[in-house]
């Protein structure tokens, strides 16, 4: 194999990694969206998965640990999310908001005595025989545990979303609470469980950043990650298979300034660093033309509090 | 189990306590945290919420800190009261200050204080056209203004830092990231006080907080234009009825916020730092939005609540020197007290009641 394909295998691999906590924020999120929840606490979500992930291995040594610990971080965050917007009713906006800012200052505080500590990375799983197809098999079959799963959380979704009873009963909880109130599903209790798993989803996504691209811990080490996840949600116009396309290009996007600013491209670095961020508002705006266009995918009820009259 | 009956009208009781309630919670909440993580809950305690009062001179440094709070916080009162979601007054107060502070370093020899005056205005439009991009692409495209808003933070901040590293450092600046200084004219200047001198950093621009605080009170509470903000965000189907024009609320809003959260950067920079330098705002734009909420809304509140937030903001700067807790730390209470004051707006609006299951 020739040094550039060599390169190149390098560089799709990174963009793949870089693209990972993405997918997974965003998956989560979709979900949580859904079932008419709009939490935007996905930042924070992410950034107390990374922690806790850390945290964990640093202690118990084993990098599996660190996604059950970011799964469950995250996991933990959603439910106080849960408790304030679905049982107390609470602006679901201003909330996300709290939850992000909460997040960012316990993260920093439970973070302190880590900074500067190093942990192992998690392993690459061979997978037998397919890993050794050529060009490929170094690509989509030698990758680590957390990569496997989100594409099988991707899988899992769309069937679930499409065919399964609970994804549908979901779906309707989120387009009408009131009908799917009348009909006598629990509202509530359908919210709380797609909230969780939200954040549960950003907790592994977080996890990831720590075990598999910087094996170091620092304050707000997600970068705005969080905010660009929920971005995605909107460019994969709440359909999951969009979600891997949008993640890559983001990914994609972040990798291809990172490159430009170590070749020494006569573009100022920090306009470089712009480029995700610019990116993002641009597909936001080319994909909410469309969609203001045709709204049906959009879930009616998101974002509005359900009162049930108890 | 609880269960909650809507109440005729919102009570007034609850609107005065649900704040001071919320306020202990958060102490005793965010205290239970910091005695976890193995930290002296007494000494948290008094390091955070009373040791900025300890001195007259840290008094007043509070409403020095306090300054750009409660003037970005005012701007975003009106977006949150129409149900507009600016949340990148952070990117707005870079861009307004940015675009003023470049135009003081056009003139370096100006001496008359009538300057800082123009530098005001020219931070209004700076953050005020940052805050048009969400404006325009929410109300022609339905594009989210959340998450515009919010990325354009991350670009002004590179943006900024691009600046000040390149066209505008200074080269006696011995290689730091720093422009050339202000002149005289560009500067806010301490206020002296007979017989004492100076008390900590207070400065002239608290004057624009006692002139801003009244009008935006006559605006939201007695002209037309605030009480459309205030039906469009309360009932967007009965401001629709009523003719009132959506979009052109939308813009308004968002670009009197963006254009106060570039005044506020102006008089930050011009009475705390005076010159340009790649962080100028440390993270006002984020924390005025729980300063508005805080504030429940009006100026008065926010008033209070940017004063609050500020000694909390001082305490966790004497925390970390004192105790080596990060300054991140105010972002644990700050979203506690933000939980429990959104709380509180639905205790208003509903009873709540145990009930054995």
């Amino acid at each position: 194999m020739g040094w550039g394909l060599i390169v190149m295998e390098a560089l799709i691999l990174t963009i793949i990694a870089t693209s990972i906590p993405l997918l997974l924020a965003a998956t989560g999120e979709l979900i949580t969206e859904k079932s008419g929840v709009l939490n935007l606490g996905v930042e924070g979500m992410m950034l107390s998965g990374a922690v806790g992930a850390f945290a964990a291995v640093l202690w118990l040594g084993n990098p599996y640990y660190g996604i059950i610990a970011g799964a469950f971080c995250g996991a933990l965050m959603a439910s106080i999310f849960s408790i304030f917007i679905i049982n107390f009713m609470t602006n679901q906006v201003a909330t996300g908001l709290g939850l992000t800012i909460f997040a960012t200052g316990l993260t920093g505080l439970a973070g302190a005595p880590l900074i500067g500590k190093t942990i192992p990375s998690l392993p690459k799983i061979e997978i037998f025989l397919l890993s050794d197809i050529p060009y490929i098999g170094e690509i989509l079959f030698k990758q680590d545990f957390i990569a496997y799963l989100s594409i099988a959380i991707i899988i899992f979704i769309t069937y679930f979303l499409k065919y399964s009873k609970p994804g549908i009963v979901l779906r309707a909880v989120g387009d009408n609470h009131q009908s799917a109130h009348s009909v006598g599903y629990p509202v509530k209790k359908i919210r709380w469980y797609a909230t969780c798993f939200g954040g549960l989803c950003a907790g592994v996504g977080g996890a990831y950043i720590p075990l598999a691209l910087t094996p170091h811990w620092a304050e707000e080490m997600t970068g705005g990650r969080g905010w660009i996840a929920l971005a995605l949600v909107v460019f994969a116009s709440w359909i999951p298979w969009r979600i891997i396309i949008g993640a890559l290009i983001f990914g994609g996007i972040t990798i291809a300034q990172l490159v430009g600013q170590s070749r020494g491209w006569p573009i100022p670095s920090q306009l470089l660093s712009m480029m995700p961020y610019l990116a993002t508002i641009f597909a936001l705006t080319i994909i909410s033309g469309r969609l203001s266009k045709n709204n049906s995918v959009v879930p009616s009820s998101l974002g509005k509090p359900f009162f049930d009259n108890q | 189990m609880i269960t909650f009956t809507p109440r005729d009208k919102v009570s007034k009781n609850w609107t005065i306590i649900a704040p001071i309630l919320s306020i202990f919670l958060t102490i005793f909440f965010g205290l239970l945290i910091f005695t976890f993580l193995g930290y002296n809950p007494l000494e948290t305690l008094y390091q955070i919420f009373l040791s900025p009062f300890s001195r007259i001179d840290r008094i007043s440094d509070i409403f020095v800190k306090a300054c750009p709070l409660i003037i970005v916080g005012i701007g975003l009162m009106l977006c949150f009261r129409a149900n507009v979601w600016n949340i990148g007054a952070e990117g707005q107060f870079i861009m307004g200050t940015l675009l003023a502070g470049s135009f003081a370093l056009l003139f370096p020899n100006v001496e008359t204080k009538f300057f800082i005056f123009i530098m005001i205005i020219i931070g209004f439009i700076g953050g005020a056209l940052w805050a048009f991009i969400p404006a325009i692409l929410k109300t022609k495209l339905n594009v989210n203004e959340i998450l515009v808003s919010l990325m354009l933070v991350y670009v002004a901040m590179l943006f900024i830092d691009f600046m000040v590293r390149g066209p505008l450092r200074d080269p006696m600046s011995f290689g730091f990231p720093l422009s050339k200084p202000y002149s005289q004219g560009a500067l806010i200047n301490k206020i002296p006080f007979p017989g004492i001198g100076y008390l900590g950093q207070l400065h002239y621009g608290i004057l624009f907080i006692i002139l801003l605080i009244p009008i935006s009170w006559l605006f939201v509470n007695k002209t037309l234009s605030g009480f459309k903000i205030n039906v469009l965000g309360a009932a967007p189907k009965a401001a629709q009825f009523a003719g009132f024009k959506q979009n052109t609320i939308t813009i308004t809003v968002l670009l009197i916020s963006g254009g106060l959260a570039g005044v506020a950067g102006v008089i930050e920079v011009s009475a705390n730092i005076g010159q340009l330098q790649p962080e100028v705002s440390f993270g006002y734009g984020f924390t005025a939005i729980i300063v508005a909420f805080l504030g429940r809304l009006s100026p008065i509140g926010i008033l209070f609540a940017g004063i609050m937030i500020a000694t909390v903001k001082l305490g966790a700067d004497n925390a970390q020197i004192s105790m080596g807790i990060p300054k991140v730390v105010t972002g644990l209470f700050e979203g506690i007290l933000l939980f429990f004051l959104l709380t509180g707006e639905t205790i208003q609006k509903y009873k709540i009641k145990w009930v054995g299951v």
